[in-house]
């Protein structure tokens, strides 16, 4: 299980998670994401469940607390790119209230602006 | 009603170790899949299976290792039936334990949302409960599987 963390120069951060998201691996992506947030404190957060083939309500919990910790500082959630079984778990939570649910590319989006900014190896050896 | 037969069964145990989480997944997709089930309908229960062994290890052996059982059986016409079946703590309030949002660890990121996505990914669902005692998780749902397979004795 892996979880790529990539930043641009908009202080904006996206979480590109992997594989499947259940009670025994949020744990481990829930203290990356933290970190993360903690270190950087974005403005907007991004996860993107393109690579995510399982999630159980386990996800949904993750999702919830990112959201708890962003909205006590003013930042913004996005949930992106769920499809099929994602979704469907995803639509019970009623989180499609407190984040914003949209499509894209926004690994290439990242990847793009952060030629111009910040390099992400730098981003993310700050601790 | 017409009491349908049992045409296959698959029993297994394991410690409430967060680890089979993942293998009680495969357990239930692998054993299922000689149904020939639309993908759609093997996440559904899947992630039914996810929520109910998650719950024992995370609720009903909660600080603690006990054993978890499963029992999966194919019944005619595609009707897939699961039990799961913990002997750990028991829940208190059941109708309060399986309304959509209640969670007794909210601290821990549990969204409060397992017994929700249990009953509505399966045909039905049915809880019992004894406190002390542990708790007997069962469900069932009937597959739009494509084509009746034959199954032969012996
Ligand atoms: N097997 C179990 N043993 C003891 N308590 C349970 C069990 N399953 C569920 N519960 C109780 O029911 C509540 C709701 O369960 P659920 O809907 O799966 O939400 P969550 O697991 O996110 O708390 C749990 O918080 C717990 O208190
Ligand atoms: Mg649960």
């Amino acid at each position: 299980m892996t979880t790529r963390i990539l930043f641009d120069e908009k202080n904006r951060c996206l979480v590109m998670l992997e594989g499947e998201i259940d009670h025994h691996n949020a744990s481990q992506i829930r203290m990356k994401v933290d970190l993360a947030i903690d270190t950087h404190c974005p403005a907007e957060l991004y996860l993107d469940f393109s690579g995510v083939s399982f999630m159980d309500s386990s996800g949904i919990g993750l999702v919830m607390g990112r959201y708890r910790i962003l909205r006590e500082y003013g930042a913004k959630l996005f949930v992106t790119n769920c499809k099929g079984s994602i979704r469907k778990v995803m639509q019970l939570s009623g989180m499609s209230r407190l984040a914003e649910f949209v499509d894209g590319n926004f690994e290439g989006q990242f990847e793009r602006t952060n030629k111009e900014g910040v390099k992400n190896e730098e981003v993310q050896s700050v601790k | 009603m017409k009491k349908s037969r049992v045409l296959n069964e698959l029993k297994a145990e394991f410690p409430s170790l967060s680890e089979n989480e993942a293998l009680a997944r495969l357990l239930v997709s692998g054993f299922i899949s000689q149904l020939n089930p639309m993908v759609d309908e093997l996440s559904d229960v899947k992630t039914a299976v996810s929520e109910a062994v998650t719950n024992c290890i995370v609720h009903a052996y909660r600080n603690t290792v006990g054993k978890v059982r499963m029992l999966v059986r194919i019944y005619d016409g595609s009707e897939v039936y699961i039990r799961i079946t913990d002997t750990g703590c028991g829940i208190e309030n059941l109708d309060k334990a399986m309304e959509p949002l209640f969670t007794s660890s909210p601290d821990e990121d549990r969204a409060g949302l397992g017994f929700t996505v249990m009953e509505s990914f399966m045909d039905t669902l049915s809880v019992r409960s004894a406190l002390g005692k542990g708790t007997t998780v069962t469900m069932r749902k009937k597959l739009r599987s494509r084509v009746q397979k034959d199954y032969n004795a012996g």
